[in-house]
């Protein structure tokens, strides 16, 4: 597990003194940062991106940060780990809502106790289909088809597009949530 | 020859076109002197206007400042004079700002230039105005929040597309025009860059139609929010801007070229589109929030 503190991350690829997230050329800067420390993940690692100490985030630096991260993950086919965020708040999320929105794009928010979100643009099936699995954790399709009511087939489907958008883990036939992160 | 350019008495966003109608009979190099003493009030866009009127000027302006000591002193205290110094040739002493304590000003005219001066605003913002935000306007958090991001998308636009320098203010004040005199919130961000319509253009973004016009610009850029640049992230500025402002029942309104489009609450009558403007280089947002109704508080 690699823990990225994006509050450092701000002060010293940016820096800049303060703990606003805001204008696109801080967030690319603070993007670009993120993305050398997300290279050096092993397969199935998982990075907690820690917005704790993050003041403001505006819709350009949420754009930088958030969804062209999540595009450059979802476009390497090879690429091995999985990211989620922590720390962040309502405040954060009116502009993360409207980027992942703009972008159909979602993300797995963890909180301090260990709960979990998901944000962003999914559909009910994916969304109760996450959230079932966040319950039982670790699942195989099968038991995941009979605990929803749903044909295997169907399940199979919304279980791998999960596993592409990077919002499940695979561990051999079972899905898992991508925390929690200890 | 001089011109002299007749400042209203009373200064905002709609009266300032007055000014500008002055203007447009004047050559770009012509004298002139703006003739600002019988003016009584000047709202946040009036004062940032004028010192990016001054910014249009080939020859120097000359400036006349209000009469009345206690606009002087508003204007002292909003940080005109600090830059109309330089812009202007000013005629007579002005008041040096004081630090009366409480003021309504939350954010003094500020210049931005570049990505951290939109840095410093947010924090200046943030120090100065959440009690006001909470307390005067009842905007709860995450409105505040909503309202330090808008502020900031309004100043990138100036980093990102201008190409020169421009000016932001905030201030919150009874609006006493409309709303019963509740509170409003006002940012005022205005630039003498290369507005709206060469923005798109140099960005090869212009649509395929017959029409274009700095009013097309306007439509293309803040109604469906085409940036200059083709990266499918961009234009979330605005479109946010957009999106706080209709949830707070606030008002846009963009001034680029010739044209000026708005998006108008139900509590103004102001009109959406307005074309064939006397010109002006540059784009000049003003963005109004009210205060949440008792009820709603």
């Amino acid at each position: 597990m690699t823990r990225i503190d994006v509050g450092s991350v701000l002060r010293h690829s940016a820096n800049v003194p303060f703990s606003d997230l805001v204008t696109r050329s801080t967030g690319a800067a603070v993007r670009r940062c993120i993305e050398r420390e997300l290279a050096e993940l092993q397969d199935g690692d998982v990075a907690l991106l820690d917005f704790s100490a993050i003041g403001t985030m505006d819709y350009s630096c949420a754009d930088e940060v958030v969804a062209k991260l999540l595009l450059a993950l979802a476009a390497q086919d090879s690429a091995t780990g999985y990211v989620v965020f922590h720390g962040i708040t309502d405040a954060h999320l009116e502009a993360i809502e409207v980027v992942l929105e703009h972008h159909g794009l979602a993300l797995v928010v963890q909180f301090a106790d260990g709960g979990a979100r998901l944000v962003g643009a999914v559909t009910d099936d994916e969304r109760s289909t996450w959230e079932l699995v966040n319950a039982r954790g670790s699942s195989s399709p099968e038991d995941m088809a009979a605990a929803a009511g749903r044909e295997l087939v169907e399940m199979a489907r919304i279980l791998d597009s999960l596993r592409r958008r990077r919002l499940l883990r695979i561990d051999g036939v079972a899905y898992t949530p991508v925390g929690p992160v200890q | 020859m001089t011109a002299v350019i007749t400042v209203p008495s009373s200064l905002d966003d709609l009266t300032f076109e007055q000014v500008l109608e002055q203007l447009a009979q004047q050559p770009m190099d012509a004298k002139v002197i703006i003739d600002a003493r019988y003016t009584t009030f000047g709202t946040p866009f009036g004062l940032t206007a004028l010192l990016t009127l001054a910014q249009t000027r080939v020859e120097k302006a000359e400036f006349l400042p209000p009469e009345d000591a206690d606009v002087l002193s508003y204007w002292a205290r909003a940080g005109f004079f600090r830059y109309a110094e330089d812009l202007y040739s000013l005629h007579g002493s002005v008041p040096r700002p004081r630090n009366t304590g409480e003021s309504d000003v939350l954010l003094e005219i500020t210049p931005v230039v570049k990505s951290d001066d939109v840095h410093t605003v947010v924090e200046r913002i943030q120090q100065k105005a959440a009690q006001i935000l909470i307390n005067k306007l009842h905007l709860e958090p995450r409105a505040t929040m909503g309202f330090t991001m808008t502020l900031s998308e309004a100043c990138q636009n100036i980093v990102e597309h201008a190409g020169t320098g421009g000016w932001v203010m905030v201030q919150a004040y009874r609006y006493k025009k409309r709303m019963q005199g509740r509170y409003m919130a006002v940012i005022a961000v205005c630039d003498a860059g290369v507005g709206f319509r060469r923005s798109l253009e140099m960005g090869s973004r212009r649509p395929l139609t017959d029409r274009w016009d700095d009013a097309a610009a306007l439509e293309t850029a803040v109604v469906n929010g085409v940036s200059r640049y083709t990266e499918p992230g961009r234009g979330q500025g605005l479109k946010g801007i957009r999106g706080y402002i209709h949830r707070r029942s606030g008002k846009l309104s963009v001034r680029s070229g010739t044209a000026r489009i708005a998006y108008v609450p139900s509590w103004d009558d102001d009109v959406p589109r307005r074309g064939d403007l006397a010109p002006f280089p540059g784009a000049q947002l003003l963005i109004m929030i009210p205060e949440k109704p008792a009820a709603a508080a």
